[in-house]
């Protein structure tokens, strides 16, 4: 496995109290793998990937448990200068908006070619060089001009590019890509998918997609980790879980997705509200808002139950009835 | 940008006349400035008049502008009332005060920046709070209070410095001179520093700074620094002219014999000549130093284009 998260737990400790954010994450991406992680806004996809980075704002975040397991190495155990020297170039992080995470003073040509001046000790000259390379790589059209302008005179789409060419810049064996296409527009979103999933194949890069767009998912992924309240409630290959889930959650996500054979009706939308990381209900985390919840729901935390998946692969859901949602096609 | 550095400049023309204008008028309401030319006594109406006619004062007040700018624009900036031409005390005084102002700036630059890259990057522990709680003195007692205190301490009590200035006034007898006259820019400066390092340490591209295994110097330098001080460029860009004109209180505590002290002479014996002059060329420093700045600002942050 390149990459192996086990049991993480993280938390933040606050004025007004401490917010559990991930809670006994476990998940594993290998080479030329895509690992989707799924999930609403505050439901610790972020919070593992950065974790994992070891970009973590702490304080106030504090990792209290659990391993990170990178080519076979304990990242958790290292000391922050060996941390730093794998950061950016054996793994490497894509953020959601480009125009924020680049520096706004700084030309894209010089963030770019820090890369290799900072991790390869080369020469300003051979560094430029090497950053119009990157950005011929990632299709920028007239890069050697335009490794001179600054973010701002960028499109968003190019911006994104950017973004990904600096993460591919010392081709790193992992990618993990919080959000890369949600402040893009539809038709510039695709592109920038289809790019990232190209260069990932050429480079046989594991990657860990961040999303909370199902519909990007379907096309990229071999595997999906679905998250709510800073647990993984399931876990499958992709085809499985489009075909049948074995999590009223993931029901739910599913459901709330536009279609045209349902034009005309109401959209479905999951009700009530994700809970609040400070006071996670107790029992399994989801049962305030699940149609199907009994009382054992809310007593009895689900351990990860195995489903048998239908294209082989390791396949868990955390609910108590995961029999009932997956038969339960109507 | 070329066309943007002619528009400013034609933009300093009224405001330059205006605000000349403006001090040639107050100067003219103080009184009559022949009165105080003869001592005690009243001058005699005879010898009033003459003197009055040679130097100008018999005019309607808008000829003596007009008179005065055409003057200056030559570099000619008249003659005291004593007979020394005001170009002569500018000479003198105009250098002081310039080291002056240079070693104040630098104790902001330098001590004032620092500080507030120190407490910006820890905030909330003690350091940043017994700084906070320090600038919070510093700018709520007044400049002579300071100034005063530490002339008597450093000066009389334990004898570090001499407490007054000689007239060659050497950058090491201005250390601490110039430190008071910085004093309140400083805390502001440290305050807006601080405030500014807090707010982009949680920015995006500080985070992609890390995630991209930057050193943590190369970090702060390079990504955090660069973006975080061009308010602070700005604030103490515009303090060039402030300090310049506003020496009045620290020069007289250290008896130095700069702008400021000319500028309160001038005032208190009545003499026009002098204080319109040395005011004309504040303004002119106010004006050129807020062109540097914002010219400064373009090329601190590109996002900022000059049509």
């Amino acid at each position: 496995m390149l990459l192996e998260v086990r049991d993480l737990h993280v938390e933040f400790r606050t004025r007004d109290g401490i917010a559990k954010a991930v809670n006994g994450v476990s998940y594993a991406v290998d080479a030329g793998e895509t690992l989707a992680v799924l999930g609403e806004s505050g439901s610790g996809k972020s919070v593992t990937a950065q974790a994992v980075m070891g970009i973590l704002d702490s304080p106030p975040g504090r990792i209290t448990g659990g391993e990170v397991l990178f080519q076979g190495q304990d990242l958790l155990t290292l000391r922050e200068g060996e941390r730093r020297r794998i950061r950016g170039a054996r793994m490497a992080m894509i953020f959601q908006d480009a125009l924020s995470a680049l520096n706004p003073v700084l030309t894209v040509g010089a963030q770019l070619a820090e890369m290799f001046v900072v991790h390869r000790g080369m020469s300003a000259k051979d560094a430029r060089a090497r950053a119009v390379e990157l950005m011929d790589r990632v299709r920028i059209p007239a890069a050697a001009q335009r490794v001179r302008d600054y973010p701002h005179q960028f499109s968003g789409g190019m911006r994104q590019r950017i973004m990904i060419a600096m993460a591919l810049a010392l081709e790193p064996a992992l990618i993990i890509a919080d959000e890369p296409t949600t402040a893009l527009d539809v038709t510039v979103q695709a592109q920038v998918m289809d790019l990232l999933a190209e260069l990932q194949r050429e480079y046989r890069m594991g990657l860990i997609l961040i999303t909370h767009d199902l519909g990007v998912v379907a096309d990229v992924a071999d595997r999906i980790a679905v998250m709510y309240a800073g647990r993984i409630v399931e876990s499958a290959p992709v085809h499985d879980i489009y075909k049948a889930p074995a999590h009223p959650y993931t029901r739910g996500l599913l459901d709330s997705i536009p279609r045209l054979d349902q034009k005309g009706r109401q959209l479905y939308a999951i009700k009530g509200l994700p809970p609040n990381l400070m006071a996670i209900p107790p029992g399994c985390a989801f049962n305030p808002r699940c149609p199907m919840a009994q009382d054992v729901c809310r007593t009895d935390v689900p351990p990860l139950y195995e489903v048998a998946g239908d294209h082989g692969g390791e396949r868990v859901s955390a609910c108590h009835f995961w029999r009932e949602c997956l038969h339960d096609r109507s | 940008m070329g066309r943007y550095v002619v528009r400013r400049l034609l933009q300093m023309i009224p405001v330059f006349v205006g605000a000349t204008l403006l001090i040639f008028l107050m100067v003219n309401v103080m009184g009559d400035p022949i009165a105080g030319l003869c001592g005690e006594r009243r001058c005699d109406p005879a010898t009033a008049a003459q003197l009055r006619h040679e130097f100008g004062l018999d005019r309607p007040v808008w000829q003596q502008y007009a008179t005065y700018m055409g003057n200056v624009f030559t570099g000619d900036f008249g003659t005291a009332f004593n007979g020394q031409r005001v170009t002569e005390l500018m000479a003198t005084a105009f250098p002081v005060t310039i080291r002056l102002t240079v070693v104040a700036i630098l104790f902001e630059i330098v001590v004032g920046i620092v500080l507030g890259v120190v407490t910006g990057l820890r905030r909330g522990r003690p350091v940043d709070t017994t700084v906070l709680l320090l600038t919070l003195v510093v700018i709520s007692v007044p400049t002579f209070v300071t100034g005063l205190l530490l002339q008597l301490l450093l000066g009389v009590t334990w004898g570090w410095i001499r407490p007054s200035v000689s007239p060659q006034a050497a950058f090491g007898e201005l250390i601490v001179p110039g430190l008071v006259l910085a004093s309140v820019s400083l805390a502001y400066v440290t305050r807006l520093t601080r405030t500014s390092i807090a707010e982009n340490k949680r920015s995006d591209y500080v985070r992609t700074a890390v995630a991209k295994g930057l050193p943590r110097h190369r970090v702060i330098t390079r990504h955090l620094l660069r973006n975080s001080l061009i308010p602070v460029v700005t604030f103490i860009g515009t303090d060039i002219g402030a300090l310049m004109g506003g020496a009045i209180v620290t020069e007289r505590i250290f008896n130095i014999h700069g702008v400021g002290y000319q500028l309160y002479q001038g005032i208190l014996r009545q003499n026009t000549q002098t204080v319109v002059g040395f005011v004309t060329v504040l303004v002119l420093v106010f004006l050129i130093a807020n062109l540097l700045v914002d010219l400064l600002y373009a090329v601190l942050d590109p996002r900022i284009r000059y049509a």
